[in-house]
């Protein structure tokens, strides 16, 4: 009888102990905020463009981190979508049509002549990538203009465009080899004769 | 003369030289091409900034473009001309893509610009003479194009123990650094004299490999005259010896940390070209204008190196090699290990191109297809710089970035040497070369983004800002305001000592207000409900009316009961800040009394138009109770606000509102007048299809007619009160209102009939065309009659209203 109470107090004692460290622990190194939420917007792209049908970037990786579907953004594409899927151990989809289609990347241009300078597209701007004044003519800062496309709509007089951002030399990048089998693989001296012959 | 230790490097490989068809031709000195092309960036970093406008004419050597930003260089005509144009043009680049360039029309006169050569360069100060050299446009001219000045800046930083010239060339087919070695080995050891004294390094090694004797003989020639502390360092041929942190193994035995310069372990590489440059720059004042290239391949029958003017077009030196334009299946420029192909031979040679290789199918044939990888190794066996190009591989064909940067993938120098000993034809470098731009391309993106964020964020935190500010702004206003307020009570409380409730008395109007807003409120809602019900006219949406009808009630019964609470509690307490509120809920209930009156009217219409519809009957006996609680409600408060008016009997101010409260009444008896009139239509109309049930409608207007009837009497009870508690008024005004009141029924009454009169004709009319004329005279007459009923009725309650 005395062995049963000697074991049950010493399982009691035990847990009371790891309990009080799991406790302190807890409080010790207690993680502000909520991490996944800032992963997952990292990955955004950070256009604020809206198309997920959330006002910026971060609200729809809010919503993403409370179970809203990876496929939402246009911007970001496939290569966001993967980068999520493996983030948050889910399977990659392909985009949802009815958020947008992926686009190249395209910036915003004013053609200066025929703004009348509203502001209009000042105030739309999510990154204020937008300059100009009052009845002064706009211009975009294409290097800070995240082609959110949401300046085009609010504008009286449609003097902006969507323009695609082209290739420069300073862009360019190598393409990625075709691969194996990607070509023809009679590489006999052989099979390639066979092959004339027939 | 002193001799050096020798060290080696990892792997490298040994490829055919194929050096020796260049150099049987002495150097060659091609004629002026129609036009130089010189693209604004010849060189790493920001592309230059031009100084010139197209049709301006130009001298040799004179500036053309300035140096844009830290990184950057100048740019000079390497002949006198015009400026023919500044367009995009095709460049010899990878991509084969179009840059801007400055095209300038040579005159032929090759005339100079003043030139003014640095002759004090030992005497003036070291920075001096870095300006001088970027802006003779020196840039490093063994492959990358650095900018030299800037190089030697960075290579101030650390006290330097090894200044190494790379005369290594150690890429097949090129010839240009040993034939500009034999042509000037003297210029070149002034030039180093010249970057020696600048950077004063503790050695300087001349790298040079074993298989350029003459060169190495004219070298040695050159030292013996003029200097005894450079070096020359014979190193073995192999691939890529000549690159910078090989040559560095090689000559010093250091090896460069991976993601640092060779100036972090106090080492500073120059290529031969640039030493020449900088010595024809500082002797000569000549800015850098002009390059050696070999021209080399099959395809040439005369292959030798020239000394060719920056912008000069490759077709041009083509012809000049006399170049066999079918023969050639690639044309590479730069050598076959690391060069690129160029897609067009209109591109221009530039500042860092030193070969240009014409090659027949059978000497470069086209790579053979790409096999799975058999993980023999041997890439592993020939990467000079240490890494695990198989491992890299995995991580380059599957996207993971991460790792391949982890396995140390941005210390390849992609010299191509894996590629070449591959036994399964994999293009190792390709594929490097595709996942380090990827990995660039994300790393600008994610700066991009995060800027994107932070000026995201920040346009956030200030428009929050803004709307505080506002806010902010709109309290204080508020609270100025209530301030004014509050002081014009105490002063009026100082006029009235006897009240000395008052202080209970903002506490109550608060509630009472609150109270009001709620009201407002869900009245508001209801209105707007009521809005939406008349505009679907159709008998189907019979269902939604009576849904908001019901709601209209049960908002009208809490609305009762708060009042009622409000018309006792306030008569107690106040005798003063009661009255506002009870006549504000008076309004309201009036307000309720007319839309259940507009409702009511709406129903019967739809009634009249179908008489068997049980529940539009049913509708309509619902909306009449409705109707009639209102109504007593109203009364109550009617007589509420009379029995305070009683109370206070001292005050005269009583007076208008009591007034008010007589008109508002009034209203309602039209309203209620209205409605019993409607249900007589309704009646009549009923009455006329000999419908069943005629009787029951004509009970429903007989009680509305009682209404009416209550509502006049209680209308005249306050009518008669208020005058009685009034001591100071006469009672003739009373009379004469009462005598009024009872015309304006009278007309009320008679313009009634006559509208009925009207409808009633009508009616018939429609229903007996034949007798038109008749029918119509009538009621133009029975018109006549209303309108002017309607004239007496309106002047009447004019002069009512004005008393």
């Amino acid at each position: 009888m005395l062995t049963v109470l000697l074991a049950v107090g010493i399982l009691l004692a035990l847990s009371l102990i790891f309990g009080a460290i799991l406790g302190y622990a807890s409080v010790r190194f207690h993680v502000e905020g909520d991490p996944i939420v800032d992963q997952i917007d990292a990955i955004l792209p950070q256009t604020q463009c809206g198309q997920c049908g959330h006002p910026g970037c971060r609200p729809y990786a809010e919503a993403i981190a409370n179970g809203e579907a990876i496929n939402h953004c246009p911007p970001g594409g496939q290569a966001t979508i993967q980068a999520l899927a493996d983030l948050l151990d889910v399977e990659a989809i392909p985009l949802d049509g009815d958020h947008g289609t992926e686009t190249a990347k395209r910036v915003a241009v004013i053609r200066e002549d025929e703004c009348i300078g509203c502001t209009k597209c000042i105030q739309a701007c999510p990154v204020d990538a937008i300059l100009g004044a009052a009845k002064q003519m706009h211009t975009v800062i294409s290097d800070e203009c995240t082609g959110c496309d949401l300046c085009v709509d609010p504008c009286p007089v449609d003097c902006i465009d969507m323009v695609e951002v082209g290739v420069t030399s300073k862009t360019w990048s190598w393409d990625k080899p075709q691969g194996v089998a990607a070509t023809s693989m009679n590489i006999i001296a052989t099979d390639r004769k066979a092959e004339v012959a027939h | 003369m002193q001799t050096t230790n020798i060290f080696s490097f990892h792997g490298g490989i040994h490829p055919p030289e194929n050096k020796a068809q260049s150099l049987t031709l002495p150097l060659g000195h091609p004629s002026l091409p129609k036009e130089l092309i010189l693209p604004l960036s010849q060189h790493i970093g920001q592309s230059s900034r031009p100084l010139v406008n197209q049709g301006e004419q130009v001298l040799k050597g004179q500036a053309v473009a300035i140096n844009n930003g830290f990184l950057s260089s100048f740019l000079h005509a390497p002949t006198s001309g015009t400026i023919t144009a500044i367009e995009e043009r095709v460049i010899a680049h990878p991509s084969g893509l179009s840059d801007l360039c400055i095209v300038i029309e040579p005159d032929g006169n090759d005339c100079w610009t003043e030139r003014k050569p640095l002759d004090d360069w030992r005497r003036i100060s070291k920075t001096d003479v870095l300006s001088y050299l970027a802006e003779m446009g020196i840039v490093g001219m063994g492959g990358a194009g650095f900018p030299t000045q800037v190089k030697l800046q960075g290579a101030h930083k650390h006290p330097l123990t090894h200044f190494i010239i790379n005369a290594a060339e150690c890429e097949p087919y090129i010839t240009a650094d040993d034939m500009l070695i034999r042509e000037k080995a003297e210029q070149l050891v002034l030039g180093i004299e010249v970057l020696q004294h600048l950077v004063e390094a503790d050695q300087v090694i001349i790298g040079i490999e074993d298989n350029k004797p003459q060169a190495i003989a004219a070298l040695n020639n050159a030292l013996a005259q003029h200097n005894n502390t450079i070096q020359v360092a014979v190193v073995p041929t192999k691939y890529p010896s000549g690159g910078e942190k090989q040559l560095i193994q090689l000559l010093t035995g250091k090896e460069v940390p991976s993601g640092q310069h060779p100036a972090d372990i106090g080492i500073l590489c120059q290529n031969v070209g640039t030493c020449v440059a900088v010595h024809d720059s500082i002797y000569l004042g000549q800015p850098l204008i002009t390059r050696f290239t070999t021209l080399t391949g099959d395809a040439l029958k005369a292959p030798q190196n020239v000394e060719v003017l920056l912008g000069t077009p490759v077709k041009h030196l083509l012809d000049y090699a006399q170049a066999t334009h079918k023969k050639i299946s690639r044309l590479v420029m730069g050598g076959p290990m690391m060069g690129f192909t160029l897609n067009s031979i209109d591109a221009p040679i530039v500042k860092t191109s030193n070969c240009i290789l014409a090659a027949s199918k059978k000497e470069l044939p086209a790579p053979a297809p790409e096999q799975a990888c058999i993980r023999c190794g041997m890439c592993e066996q020939a990467c000079p710089a240490s890494l695990l190009p198989q491992q890299l591989l995995w991580f380059s064909k599957s996207q993971e970035f991460e790792k391949a940067e982890h396995y140390n993938l941005f210390d390849c120098i992609e010299c191509g040497a894996c590629s070449y000993v591959c036994p399964s034809s994999i293009p190792l470098v390709q594929y490097y070369r595709h996942t380090k731009s990827s990995i660039r391309e994300a790393r600008e993106a994610a700066v991009k983004s995060d800027l994107a964020k932070q000026r995201f964020e920040a346009r956030k935190a200030r428009q929050e800002a803004e709307a505080a500010e506002k806010e902010a702004k709109r309290l204080a206003r508020q609270k100025t305001s209530t301030q004014k307020t509050e002081g014009k009570a105490t002063e009026t409380k100082k006029a009235t000592p006897a009240a000395e409730t008052k202080t209970a008395i903002p506490d109550e109007s608060k509630k009472l207000k609150v109270d009001i807003a709620l009201a407002k409120n869900k009245l508001k809602k209801l209105q707007k409900q009521l809005v939406e019900a008349q505009e679907n006219e159709h008998v189907e949406e019979i269902n939604h009316l009576q849904l908001q009808v019901t709601e209209q009630e049960k908002t009208l019964s809490l609305l009762e009961q708060q009042l009622e609470k409000m018309a006792t509690t306030p008569a107690e307490k106040s005798t003063k800040a009661a009255p506002a509120p009870v006549n504000e809920e008076l309004k309201k209930a009036k307000i309720d009394v007319a839309l259940i009156g507009a409702k009511l009217k709406k129903a019967q219409k739809q009634l009249a138009e179908s008489p068997d519809d049980n529940e539009l009957k049913a509708n309509v006996r619902e909306l009449e109770k409705g109707l009639a609680q209102a109504q007593s409600l109203l009364d109550r408060l009617t007589s509420s606000t009379a029995a305070q008016k009683a109370d206070t009997p001292q005050k005269a101010s009583s007076k208008p509102t009591v007034n008010d409260d007589l008109k508002k009444a009034k209203i309602d008896l039209a309203i209620a007048k209205a409605a019993v009139k409607k249900v007589e239509k309704a009646l009549k109309k009923a009455e006329e299809l000999k419908a069943p049930e005629s009787g029951t409608l004509r009970q429903q207007l007989q009680e509305a007619q009682q209404r009416a009837d209550s509502l006049e009497k209680a209308l005249s009870n306050p009518q008669t009160q208020s005058p009685a508690t009034e001591a100071t008024k006469s009672n003739a005004s009373t009379d004469e209102s009462a005598a009024q009141k009872e015309q304006i029924k009278k007309q009320k009454i008679a313009s009634a009939m006559a509208k009925a009169a009207i409808n009633k004709l009508k009616k018939r009319l429609a229903a007996e065309p034949d007798q038109a004329e008749s029918i119509q005279q009538e009621i133009a007459a029975a018109e006549k009659r209303q309108q002017e009923a309607d004239a007496l009725l309106a002047q009447l309650t004019q002069s009512q209203d004005t008393m």
